[in-house]
């Protein structure tokens, strides 16, 4: 009887502290969010001096042209970075995947720049787009091309930051789509073989097909981390020139600490939030698809094995 | 016959690894290039790569926690090295907890029959999306105004930031530590029980050996995102337990960089992850495709 019952509460006694820390400062922090959205609401006064305003954070963030702006930025920022890097990493998991000596040191490498802190990684790029100290203005100007203005132009300054981003993140979806690539079944890529299919059409017809779902969740977990991005254009422009630059999280941050209007910033951190929260939906799904479809295919294989 | 244009491909494709090599790793190389020159060499039109290298930048750096005197205050900042104890601690003490409940909690959900279990799993998942910036309104609300005992508010406080940085591991630690302990044979621990050894014996003794190289990744991830978190450790950090992202930011002006020290300071900051991926890069690439595959 006593047995039992520690049975029954052993995996919430495993459980308690994790869900405590999570209620205690995830949790309750998100909640306290959604309810700061509705205050008119300054770093000053404590939270229950703030007034009470109802809907109009939200609809003042909808007729805001700035916050539109930063909304477009972050959009075009999100899906430029994840298609180059998508294109870039698969094809040079696709390149790479032969057996290579020195194949684990390349990796090595490739996932230094991911580790290193984003503020560090703004530190390096805005050395390097430097106007006139930076290598990159230094290389151009010494080929005899003009200079160009990396982070001081509104239409360059964007495409330095994707550039950066590029730099850091298509290591992530090359090692994902590199392991995706070496743990495809081998029987599929030799009877392909067999059949006289050239790279090409191995590649297109086999190997890209059968790598789609490891490769729809990267590109989902990239496009999530896309719309984090915050230090690196924080130290690169933070923000500029004008509002060239300011993606979502930087917008939230500079509202809660720079304009002091905490409601509004909340706001946009529960549109924010909602966004995330759907696409994580979405490959939470997409996930429990694949698995259901790889099931049936296997019972299909089994019971035809089964019979004679 | 083909021979020739194999070896032609061949070259090519070296090549183009070498060029790969070099894009990867050559800002980074630069930056520590950067590091090692006087601030008057940098800014000089001589670009040239032959120079002297030196540690002064470093030195100005570590100036309080090498040779710092009263005297020196003109040239010493001294406050990186109390902003470096202060990463220190914080992303180490943060490491630790964020392992040990997650490896508890990641094991309840595999290996428990429960109610809202489940859910549980998508809540995990679905929190490990919530990023820094979403959580600054509230954070900085609750630790300044809610979380006090007596006059002493969590905001400002070493422990204030580390239970942040706990939360905001603690999903993925959960989600990656999972698909470990399912690779676990179940017998192991069937035959622990058998021999009297309680959940919590067979967990610390037989499981928790056995994901090593999840438990190596897991920290390494945490550590990584404690270590160089700005955000957060800005809105809750006073002077005292300023962590270094803060102060490299706090240093940034828009006129006279001085490119040598800031980049020694950043040189500084990306030791310990470089550090971590030379040593364990196989344990970091297992954790990042099962962190992402089981998405």
């Amino acid at each position: 009887m006593q047995a039992a019952n520690a049975s029954r509460l052993t995996p919430y006694l495993f459980l308690a502290p994790s869900l405590a820390v999570l209620g205690v400062a995830l949790l309750y922090p998100v909640g306290y969010m959604v309810y700061a959205s509705f205050l008119d609401w300054n770093p000053s006064q404590r939270i229950s001096q703030a007034d009470w305003v109802g809907w109009r954070n939200y609809l003042f963030l909808l007729n805001d042209p700035s916050f539109r702006e930063s909304l477009f930025v972050t959009l075009k920022f999100a899906a430029v970075v994840v298609t180059c890097e998508m294109i870039l990493g698969v094809g040079l998991a696709l390149l790479l995947d032969r057996p290579l000596r020195g194949m684990t040191l390349l990796r090595t490498l490739f996932i230094l720049p991911m580790m290193i802190a984003p503020i560090v990684v703004g530190l390096m790029w805005r050395y390097l787009y430097h106007p006139t100290v930076g290598p990159l203005n230094r290389i151009l100007t010494g080929l005899g091309f003009d200079p160009v203005p990396w982070l001081s132009d509104s239409s360059w300054a964007l495409v330095s930051i994707i550039l950066a981003d590029i730099w850091q993140w298509t290591p992530f979806i090359f090692i994902l789509s590199l392991a995706a690539l070496q743990s495809l079944p081998k029987s599929a890529m030799e009877a392909a073989r067999i059949d006289g299919a050239s790279g090409w059409q191995q590649i297109w017809h086999i190997k890209l097909p059968l790598m789609l779902p490891v490769l729809i969740v990267t590109g989902l977990l990239r496009l999530i981390d896309a719309f984090k991005v915050l230090e690196v254009v924080l130290v690169l422009t933070n923000g500029g020139p004008g509002l060239s630059t300011e993606i979502m999280s930087l917008r939230i941050a500079r509202t809660a600490s720079e304009f002091r209007e905490l409601g509004k910033a909340a706001a946009m951190s529960n549109l924010l939030l909602i966004v995330l929260m759907a696409l994580t939906l979405a490959m939470f799904v997409y996930g429990i698809l694949t698995e259901k479809r790889a099931a049936r295919l296997r019972a299909a294989a089994e019971a035809e094995a089964d019979s004679p | 016959m083909t021979t020739a244009t194999d070896r032609r491909q061949n070259s090519g494709f070296y090549v183009m690894l070498v060029l790969l090599v070099l894009m990867s790793v050559g800002p980074i190389v630069l930056m520590l290039i950067t590091s090692l020159r006087l601030n008057v060499d940098i800014m000089s039109d001589n670009s040239s790569l032959l120079f002297m290298p030196t540690l002064r930048n470093y030195e100005q750096v570590l100036c309080d926690l090498l040779w710092y005197e009263p005297k020196d205050i003109a040239r010493c900042d001294p406050t990186f090295g109390r902003a470096l104890s202060n990463s220190l601690f914080i992303a180490s003490i943060a490491t630790v907890v964020t392992l040990v409940l997650g490896c508890m909690a990641a094991y309840a959900i595999v290996r428990f029959r429960f109610v809202g279990r489940g859910g549980l799993s998508l809540t995990t998942l679905l929190l490990r999306m919530v990023p820094p910036a979403v959580l600054l309104v509230p954070v900085f609300g609750i630790w300044t105004f809610q979380f006090c005992i007596g006059d002493q508010c969590a905001a400002g406080t070493h422990w204030g930031i580390i239970l942040v940085y706990v939360a905001m591991n603690l999903p993925f630690v959960i989600w990656i530590l999972q698909s470990f302990i399912v690779q676990v044979p179940i017998q192991l621990e069937e035959a622990a029980r058998i021999d009297g050894a309680g959940p919590f014996r067979t967990f610390f003794l037989i499981v928790l050996p056995l994901i090593k190289p999840g438990l190596a990744a897991a920290a390494i991830f945490t550590f990584r995102i404690a270590w160089n978190e700005f955000l957060l450790a800005n809105a809750l950090a006073d002077r005292k337990t300023r962590t270094v992202p803060v102060t490299i930011v706090n240093s940034l002006t828009e006129y006279n960089i001085d490119w040598g020290v800031i980049m020694a300071t950043g040189m500084l900051l990306a030791i310990p992850p470089i550090l971590f991926t030379l040593l364990a890069s196989r344990q970091i690439i297992t954790g990042m495709t099962a962190g992402a595959v089981k998405g």
